[in-house]
C-alpha cells in the first residue's frame, strides 16, 4: 500500500513525434549561413548545431510545421514530402 | 556561426505533444531561456496542461505543478510562501496560464495576488480562444474573430479585453508584452525583471494555427505582422513607465486578417473598423508613453 | 496550562502548537475568530508562518496546495459556503496526496442563509478522500487538529484532514481545555518531511494528465491512503494518549453500549446532549447507549460492525441532509450492519438543520422512538406544520 504520487519525472523524448510528419525539413548546407534563426523558432527544440555550427534536424520529434522553411532567410531550407 | 541572440540552454524537451507549429511551445520554451533552472512552474488547464504527454512524462526540465484552472494566481502565491518556509528563496515562481485561465476563470485569482503584491512572475500565453477545448471564444478573443461558439452569424462581438489595463490597474511593478516572433525582446524583458519582487506579468501573444485557421509554417510570420501591424504593440510598462520597445506601423490589419480563416468572413467595412481601431489604441498608447516618461519610480 | 478558550482558537492554539508553515484563509462567519486569532499570533512573532490573506476559499485552498507541494505544513480553516466553494479543491488536495489540515465549523449551507450549526457543509464533502473528524468539545477540537496533522502526515497516509466543530456551540463557547506545552507537541509531532516535494534540484511534474488505462489505478491507490488512515488511526490516538494522558476515543467512542436495547449513533455536539440523556433514560430503567461517531472518514466500519452484534436496534441521528433515503451517516450505518444474517434494527433521523437546538427531549424522544417501532424507516424530528411557518 506505498503512496504512489503523481510524481512525473520521465522527458518527454520518450514519445517520437517524428512520425507526425508529412513533410521534412531538408537543409542545403551550401546555401546555409549558420545564422541560427531554424534553430530559434523551432517549437519541437528538433533543430541542433553540429561540430561545425550547422544546424541539424532531429528527424526523431520534427512535425514538419515548416516554420524553419518560412524563416530561413537564404532559401537554405526545403520542405520535401515524406514517403514514397 | 553567429552569435546566438537568445541563451542557448533548452530547458524544454523534445517529443511534447503540441500541434506542428504550436505558438504556445515557443513562449515556454523562451521563457524557461531566460530564468534558467531554478524556477518552479504552476500551471491550471490550457494547451500547457496537456503538452507533455501522459504520466509520467513532463517536457520541462523544472518542477511543474498543475493547478485548479481558476487558481493560478493562488497557486503562485502558496508556492512563494511554501518555498519562503522551506528556506528555497532563491528559486523564482511562475504562473504559465492561457488567456481564459488569466483574463476569464482565473482573473479574481489573478487580481487578488496582484493586489497582494505576489512576487511571482505570471506569463499569460494568449491564443485568443479556449483553445485546449477546441477553440471556443475567450475575453481574449479579437473583435470579429470566428471561434466555434462565435461563429460566423454571430462572429465575437467584444473588443479584445485589455489584460495590460486590467494588471497595470493593481500598480505592479512590471507588466509587458511580448511576442513569440520577437525572442530577443521577450527573453530581455524576462531576464530584466528575473531578481526584482513583486509580481511581474507577460502577455505573450501565441499564435496558434488550428484555432486562427492558417497553416504551421506562418506562426512566426504571424507573431511578427501582429506587431507590425499595431494590432499586437510590444511595449513594457515599468514603474508606471510605459515604452514601446518595438516601433511598429509598416504592415496592415488587411495584411494580417487576410492570412487567416478565423476573419475569412469579414467585410472591407469591418476590416476598415478594426483598423481604425488599432491605429487609436496605437496612438492612445504612444500618447500614454509621453505622458509617463517622466513618473517617478 | 489550563485555561478557557472557545473552539475556534482552540484550533488557532493548535496550528500554533503544531508549527504549521503556512496558513492561508478566507473569512466566514463563524470560522473568523480562528484566523483572526491566527493573524494576531503571526504579527505578534509568537507564530513564525507565512499568511497570505486571499480573495476566496477556492484561493486559499489552492494557496495551501501548492505550499504543501514544496513541503510546508499548512492550515485552512471554513464553513458553509466557503467549504462548498472549495469542493474542487478537496479533489485536488486528496489526488496530490498532500496532509492539510483544515477546521471546518459546521454552519448550515445556503439558501436561505444560516449561520447555524449544521453538518450538511462537511457531510456533502465525503467524496473527497478528506479524513473527517467531528469533534464535542474544545479541548477535542485543540488535541484532534493536532492528531490529524500526525495522522495526514504518516507516510503510508498523506491524505488531507478536516476537524469539525459546531457553529456557536463550540466555536464561541468558552470551556476549559488543557493546552499541551510547545515542547510537549514536538515531541509527538515532528517536522513535516513531505517525501515528494517539489524541488529544482529533482524536476518533476506533479498533478499530470491520465488516460484510461491508469486512471484507476491512481484513484485506487488514493483510496488506499484512506485504509491505510483507518489502521494508523489507532496508532496516533494510543501515542497521544502515552504523551498527553487523553483518550478521545478512537473513531466510535461507546457509552453504555455493553447491554443496551438502544444505541444512538451521531456527531459533534448532540453527542454531548445524547449521553446527558443516556445517563436520565438509564436511571429509568431504560438501558440505551451512545455510539459518538468522532471519524466520518475513513468509515469505522469494523467498530460499527462490532457493534452490531451486540445492539439490536441502532437510532442514527444525521444534523445534515443530503437527498437520500436517510441522511448519510444513516445510510453508511446501515450498510455497515446489514449482514446475510440480519443486523440490527436502523433507523434514521434527521435533525437540528440549521442551527435547530438538539434539547434533551429530541434526544430522548428518538431513542424512544426506536425502541418503540420494528421497521427500518427515516424521519425529520420536529418539523412544525406549514400552519407555523413565518408568514
Amino acid at each position: 500500500m506505498t503512496v504512489r504520487p503523481l510524481w512525473a519525472d520521465v522527458p518527454s523524448s520518450v514519445q517520437p513525434t517524428g512520425t507526425w510528419r508529412t513533410f521534412r525539413p531538408v537543409i542545403d548546407l551550401s546555401k546555409c549561413t549558420k545564422c541560427n534563426v531554424c534553430w530559434k523558432f523551432c517549437p519541437d527544440v528538433a533543430i541542433h548545431f553540429d561540430g561545425e555550427g550547422f544546424p541539424v534536424i532531429e528527424y526523431d520529434f520534427c512535425k514538419g510545421c515548416g516554420i524553419c522553411e518560412v524563416e530561413c532567410a537564404p532559401r537554405a531550407i526545403t520542405m520535401e514530402k515524406e514517403g514514397p | 556561426m553567429a552569435r546566438l541572440t537568445i541563451p542557448e540552454r533548452e530547458l524544454m524537451t523534445s517529443g511534447h505533444l503540441g500541434c506542428p507549429g504550436c505558438g504556445a511551445t515557443l513562449a515556454m520554451r523562451y521563457v524557461l531561456k531566460a530564468l534558467g533552472p531554478r524556477i518552479m512552474l504552476t500551471v491550471p488547464a490550457c494547451c500547457w496542461a496537456v503538452m507533455s504527454g501522459a504520466f509520467p512524462r513532463t517536457c520541462v526540465g523544472v518542477p511543474f505543478l498543475d493547478c485548479a484552472f481558476e487558481a493560478t494566481g493562488a497557486s503562485i502565491q502558496g508556492l512563494r510562501a511554501g518555498l519562503d518556509a522551506r528556506g528555497m528563496k532563491d528559486v523564482t515562481v511562475v504562473g504559465f496560464a492561457g488567456d481564459g485561465g488569466t483574463a476569464d476563470i482565473g482573473l479574481q485569482s489573478l487580481s487578488g495576488a496582484l493586489e497582494r503584491g505576489v512576487d511571482a512572475i505570471y506569463v499569460m500565453y494568449d491564443n485568443e480562444a479556449y483553445m485546449n477545448t477546441g477553440v471556443q471564444r475567450s475575453g481574449a478573443t479579437p473583435w470579429g474573430a470566428w471561434t466555434t461558439t462565435t461563429p460566423v452569424g454571430r462572429e465575437k462581438g467584444q473588443e479584445k479585453k485589455d489584460m495590460m489595463r486590467i494588471v497595470a490597474a493593481h500598480d505592479v511593478p512590471y507588466a509587458a508584452t511580448a511576442s513569440i516572433a520577437f525572442p530577443e525582446d521577450f527573453v530581455k524583458k524576462v531576464e530584466k525583471v528575473r531578481d526584482i519582487h513583486g509580481p511581474r506579468f507577460f502577455h505573450v501573444l501565441a499564435p496558434c494555427p488550428p484555432g486562427w485557421k492558417y497553416p504551421p509554417e506562418e506562426t512566426v510570420r504571424l507573431g511578427r505582422l501582429a506587431v507590425d501591424a499595431r494590432i499586437f504593440p510590444l511595449y513594457e510598462i515599468d514603474h508606471g513607465r510605459y515604452r514601446i520597445t518595438r516601433k511598429a506601423g509598416r504592415r496592415t490589419v488587411r495584411e494580417y486578417v487576410e492570412k487567416q480563416g478565423r476573419f475569412a468572413h469579414l467585410t472591407e467595412e469591418q476590416v476598415a473598423e478594426i483598423q481604425r481601431r488599432v491605429d487609436a489604441r496605437w496612438a492612445k498608447l504612444e500618447s500614454l508613453e509621453k505622458t509617463t516618461a517622466e513618473v517617478p519610480a | 496550562m489550563r485555561t478557557t478558550l472557545t473552539g475556534n482558537h482552540a484550533q488557532s492554539l493548535a496550528a500554533k502548537l503544531a508549527r504549521v508553515q503556512v496558513v492561508s484563509a478566507y473569512p466566514i462567519t463563524p470560522q473568523t475568530t480562528i484566523v483572526e486569532q491566527i493573524a494576531e499570533f503571526v504579527a505578534s512573532g509568537e507564530m513564525p508562518a507565512e499568511f497570505l490573506e486571499v480573495e476566496s476559499e477556492h484561493s486559499a485552498l489552492q494557496a495551501c496546495i501548492s505550499a504543501a507541494a514544496v513541503g510546508a505544513r499548512t492550515y485552512t480553516a471554513t464553513s458553509s459556503q466557503g467549504l462548498l466553494l472549495m469542493h474542487e479543491l478537496l479533489h485536488w488536495a486528496s489526488g496530490l496526496r498532500m496532509p492539510i489540515v483544515m477546521g471546518v465549523v459546521n454552519r448550515a449551507v445556503a439558501p436561505p442563509w444560516s449561520i447555524y450549526a449544521d453538518h450538511t457543509d462537511a457531510v456533502a464533502q465525503r467524496d473527497t478522500g478528506w479524513i473527517q473528524y467531528y469533534c464535542e468539545s474544545n479541548q477535542e477540537v485543540l488535541d484532534t487538529v493536532l492528531q490529524a496533522y500526525r495522522l495526514a502526515e504518516d507516510p503510508r497516509v498523506l491524505l488531507p484532514a478536516m476537524v469539525c466543530e459546531d457553529a456557536f456551540f463550540l466555536s464561541h463557547t468558552f470551556e476549559p481545555v488543557d493546552v499541551p506545552s510547545q515542547e510537549e507537541v514536538d515531541a509527538f509531532l515532528p517536522p513535516l518531511t513531505l517525501p515528494y516535494a517539489l524541488d529544482p534540484d529533482r524536476p518533476a511534474r506533479l498533478g499530470s494528465y491520465m488516460p484510461p488505462d491508469s486512471y484507476m489505478e491512481h484513484r485506487r491507490n488514493v483510496a488506499q491512503g484512506m485504509e491505510a488512515a483507518a489502521e494508523a488511526i489507532g496508532d496516533v490516538e494510543r501515542a497521544f494518549f502515552e504523551r498527553f494522558g487523553r483518550d478521545h476515543g478512537g473513531p466510535l467512542p461507546l457509552f453504555a453500549c455493553k447491554d443496551a436495547d438502544a444505541v444512538l449513533v451521531t456527531s459533534g455536539t448532540a453527542a454531548s446532549t445524547a449521553r446527558a440523556v443516556v445517563r436520565a433514560m438509564r436511571a429509568d430503567g431504560l438501558k440505551v447507549g451512545l455510539a459518538k461517531l468522532r471519524v466520518f472518514r475513513p468509515w469505522p466500519v469494523e467498530a460499527l460492525r462490532e457493534l452490531a452484534q451486540r445492539v439490536p436496534r441502532i437510532a442514527v441521528l444525521d444534523r445534515s441532509f443530503t437527498f437520500g433515503f436517510g441522511g448519510a451517516v444513516f445510510q453508511e450505518v446501515r450498510n455497515a450492519v446489514q449482514s446475510p444474517k440480519g443486523g440490527p434494527l436502523v433507523r434514521g433521523y434527521v435533525a437540528g438543520l440549521g442551527g435547530r437546538d438538539l434539547v434533551p427531549e429530541t434526544i430522548r424522544g428518538i431513542l424512544e422512538d426506536v425502541l418503540a417501532h420494528d421497521e427500518p424507516d427515516v424521519s425529520w424530528v420536529g418539523i412544525k406544520e406549514a400552519s407555523a411557518w413565518p408568514a
